[in-house]
């Protein structure tokens, strides 16, 4: 490992890294606007100059890779000078707006020219004025405040595997944009407003909305998809006004998708908030202690074999395990998280979790995907698999639908019996996957939500038996689950001790279950438990209010079986109130209360009932086994599930900005068509 | 770059003389590396296009070599001799850079526009030029020069560019090259070697 002298200190860092790089480690910081850690070296912004003993000239020292016996200095009277004209020449063009400008305060301009800039220009030319680009609803574009780092370029590029986004033009008529005036189709691109180091790039939909030192800062979980993605929820006052990424190496490093970051606006419309009765076939306001009571007392009428209790995508564990001790303590165990009829194992852990874990893509070197499109499924994890395939060595095999997924594929058809073919070695690709060190089955929706998902899953699981998916330090079986509740719930336990038909039931329970074929409820007595007004609020017969994702503290289980927490940004909306508080409230109605008064009583509760809850934020390994059914699978072809991806769940379906988004990309789609 | 002329254009491909050509050029790449080509291939396509490239032509350009369409607007782009509007039969590119203005080019300029009837960055309007002005076309020591399409004319002043012009205008091919009979860029005084004695 190379040995370097910075700033007098001798530090020893790992080959590879560049100066910039040691000099962090060393404990000096230094200036930048084109190096970004996750993308690649553009050595263009010329900020983050250092001396290097024996060089004539400063050097950029993001450019520069680190070698034995250098002599760095940071902070010299002759780098700082070198910066200052670095800022000053940065400056020429760039608009003192900071006043109107929705970047200020979190300006990495702003901040370095605190530094580094002077506090009066040399120049009497006029600046130059860029026109600004359309780059569709999310992001705002004032392109004057450009620096042309092309962190954004290299983003798109890069990560998001949409090379839209150039420079057109030279010298002082360089622009940064897409030329043809079209938006990105990109669900990353939200990503662009963090990258960029000014206000050139900011988000549309919070333009003008606050300043970040006004701002409650509240870390969480995103329950958008499955993946976890570690977040920060910023409020003022009582309402989330955006959603920024934190990061997380191993889950979402530091992206997350657009749908996660600007869905927020749909939290604060729609809204449930107060409980609601149906008298004479109209939803009428009612109050707390009248909708419990009704509840119970149909709760307490009611054949305990005819009530079932269904789980939406975005429940918590906590209020999925309250209602499955409540309804066991009136002998009725008919509940179900899967509402989108996914054929799942829940006796076996390894057969519904994404096994080989996020940060294990990075190892794979051969990927089989069946029935999924990940892009839309989980757009962070699909820009992973991307970053695995450009630093080669990895093939990937695609049975379902042709789609886009941002990186070439072999498209191996979309019929289920290319499966049996695998199991039995006949397939051009099952060799790949047989000759890979570290080879992956990703499946998806698409496979599992059939009639015949358990033999799909028979079959996965025979291929990744037979093709060396399973070792001792590898398992490359996975699910890749597309709701925030869904491992959650299956750790529970949240699935039926025998299937029930929904048409029998009497008494349906829904907890933020909006996508269920609702002609099975006509005969039942609906109660609706969420915090959005859509399909199952205006389906039920009694509406109590719950709490959004970021009004509670609430543990939701990601796709590879992680235990998150999500924190209380801000407080329910109305009378609204925390799920499991509700759910505990009905217990005592109905004379059978739950043994738990707080939420870490339940959480306790909780973990010595399933034990994967123990351990927060930690992946426990979990024991290969048996799963799937035998048998004969239909010759329905496997489709990748189509979803809307800016319609998937209630708080995007009462975003505007979603809605913004979806119009975009109808409207491109119909254009293309032509 | 958003002129609605330009947007006109809907369509554009390859005629068999131009695909010919762009395949030579891309075997001349190792395989998988067919991007390399995009300039000859954009040269081609404006040649085959009246000189100029519309969008169209650029993304059969990105088709054609499998890149990213924004890739080949950045190429376009950034080098000047790829026309992104419509340009004259005959594209007078003047030269006025250093050597060039030393030596006179502003009278040229003004003979041109005077002959052409147009400004700087026009074209007349029987389409047969259009007028612009370059940076140092390398051949300073003809200076001044004007370059029409492919060929270069030197050694000019007022009245050998009006000529010129006028010649080329009445569809004649005139003598590219020296204006003043200097054979290539040779001394104006004749030949000259080490062994003779200095003149001056």
């Amino acid at each position: 490992m190379p040995k370097l002298i910075i700033d007098n200190n001798e530090i020893e860092v790992e080959e590879g890294l560049t100066v910039l790089q040691a000099c962090e480690i060393a404990g000096a910081e230094i200036p930048r606007f084109c190096f970004h850690e996750r993308l690649s070296i553009a050595g263009n912004c010329r900020m983050c100059l250092v001396e290097m003993e024996r060089a004539p000239k400063p050097i950029a020292s993001c450019a520069m890779p680190v070698a034995d016996g250098m002599v760095i200095k940071t902070n010299s009277e002759k780098i700082i000078k070198a910066r200052e004209g670095v800022m000053e020449f940065l400056l020429i063009n760039h608009p003192l707006d900071c006043p109107i400008c929705d970047q200020g305060g979190e300006c990495d301009l702003q901040d370095q020219a605190m530094g580094y800039g002077s506090d009066r220009s040399r120049y009497i030319e006029g600046k130059r004025a860029v026109k600004d680009k359309d780059l569709g609803p999310l992001v705002a574009t004032v392109m004057t405040r450009c620096i042309h780092c092309t962190r954004c370029i290299r983003f798109a590029t890069e990560i998001a595997g949409v090379p839209e986004l150039g420079a057109t033009g030279r010298g002082e008529h360089m622009e940064v944009g897409t030329y043809v005036e079209e938006a990105l189709t990109s669900e990353l691109s939200g990503n662009l407003i963090d990258l960029c180091p000014v206000g050139a790039l900011t988000s549309k939909p919070y333009s003008f909305n606050a300043r970040p030192w006004e701002l409650t800062k509240t870390e969480s979980i995103d329950v958008m998809d499955a993946l976890g993605s570690n977040i920060r929820v910023d409020t003022r006052g009582n309402e989330v006004l955006r959603v920024v990424p934190r990061n997380h190496d191993d889950i979402n490093q530091e992206w997350i998708s657009d749908k996660t970051r600007f869905a927020c606006d749909g939290l604060r419309r729609q809204r449930l908030d107060q409980p609601f009765v149906r008298r004479r076939g109209k939803l009428e306001p009612s109050n707390w202690e009248d909708a419990i009571k009704l509840c119970a007392n149909k709760i307490k009428n009611t054949d305990p074999l005819k009530i079932a209790s269904i789980a939406g995508d975005q429940v918590d564990c906590e209020t999925m395990f309250s209602t499955k001790l409540l309804l066991k303590k009136i002998g009725c165990t008919n509940v179900d998280c899967l509402q989108d009829g996914a054929k799942l194992d829940q006796k076996v852990r390894s057969s519904y979790i994404f096994n080989t874990k996020i940060a294990g893509i990075d190892e794979a070197d051969a990927i089989l995907i069946v029935g999924s499109n990940p892009r839309l499924e989980s757009p962070v994890l699909n820009a992973r698999i991307r970053s695995r395939f450009l630093k080669g060595g990895l093939q990937i095999g695609l049975i379902g639908g042709a789609i886009d997924l941002t990186y070439p594929y072999q498209h191996l058809g979309d019929e289920p019996q290319l499966l049996e073919q695998f199991i039995a070695g006949k397939n051009k690709f099952s060799k790949v996957l047989k000759k890979a060190k570290n080879p992956m089955i990703i499946l998806g929706s698409g496979a599992i939500n059939r009639e015949d998902g358990a033999q799909i899953l028979h079959n996965a699981r025979k291929i990744a038996e037979t093709t060396g998916m399973i070792a001792d330090n590898w398992n490359g079986f996975n699910v890749l689950q597309s709701a925030a509740s869904r491992v959650g719930g299956l750790d529970i336990g949240f699935v039926p001790e025998k299937l029930f038909n929904l048409e029998d039931m009497e008494l349906i329970y829904l907890i933020g279950a909006d996508e269920i074929d609702f002609n099975k409820t006509k005969n039942a007595f609906v109660v609706y438990q969420g915090h959005h007004g859509d399909n199952g609020a205006h389906h039920a017969d009694v509406i109590l209010p719950g709490a959004a994702y970021t009004e509670k503290s609430a543990t939701f289980v990601n796709l590879e079986g992680r235990p998150q927490r999500t924190q209380k940004a801000v407080f329910p909306l109305g009378q609204a109130k925390e799920d499991w508080r509700i759910i505990r409230a009905l217990s005592g109605a109905i004379d059978k209360p739950l043994p738990f008064d707080d939420l870490s009583d339940l959480r306790k509760l909780l973990s010595d009932t399933v034990p994967s809850f123990g351990s927060m934020n930690e992946i426990i390994t979990n024991a290969w086994g048996d799963f799937g059914l035998e048998g004969p699978m239909t010759n329905r072809r496997i489709s990748n599930i189509s979803v809307n991806f800016f319609m998937s769940d209630p708080i995007c379906r009462a975003s505007i900005t979603m809605a913004e988004c979806a119009k975009a990309q109808s409207d491109r789609l119909a254009r293309e068509a032509v | 770059m958003n002129d609605p002329k330009i947007k006109s254009f809907d369509t554009f491909s390859f005629n068999s003389k131009s695909k010919k050509e762009a395949n030579i050029c891309i075997a001349k790449y190792p395989k998988g590396k067919q991007a390399s080509a995009v300039m000859p291939l954009l040269d081609i396509a404006q040649r085959q296009h009246n000189g100029w490239l519309p969008r169209v032509a650029m993304d059969y350009v990105a088709d054609f070599l499998k890149m990213p369409r924004m890739a080949v607007y950045e190429v376009a782009s950034f080098y000047t001799m790829y026309n992104l509007s419509p340009v004259g039969q005959n594209h007078v590119q003047v030269c006025t850079n250093l050597p060039c203005w030393l030596r006179g080019s502003d009278r040229v300029v003004n003979a041109i526009e005077k002959n052409l009837k147009i400004k700087m960055g026009e074209t007349t309007e029987d389409n047969l030029f259009t007028l612009t002005e370059v940076e140092c076309l390398g051949a300073c020591v003809n200076a001044p020069m004007i370059q029409i399409n492919d060929a270069y004319y030197e050694d000019l002043d007022e009245t050998s560019v009006d000529i010129l012009l006028t010649e080329i205008a009445s569809g004649g091919a005139p003598k590219v090259g020296s204006q003043i009979g200097r054979r290539s860029c040779e001394p104006i005084n004749g030949l000259t070697t080490l062994f003779d004695s200095s003149k001056d």
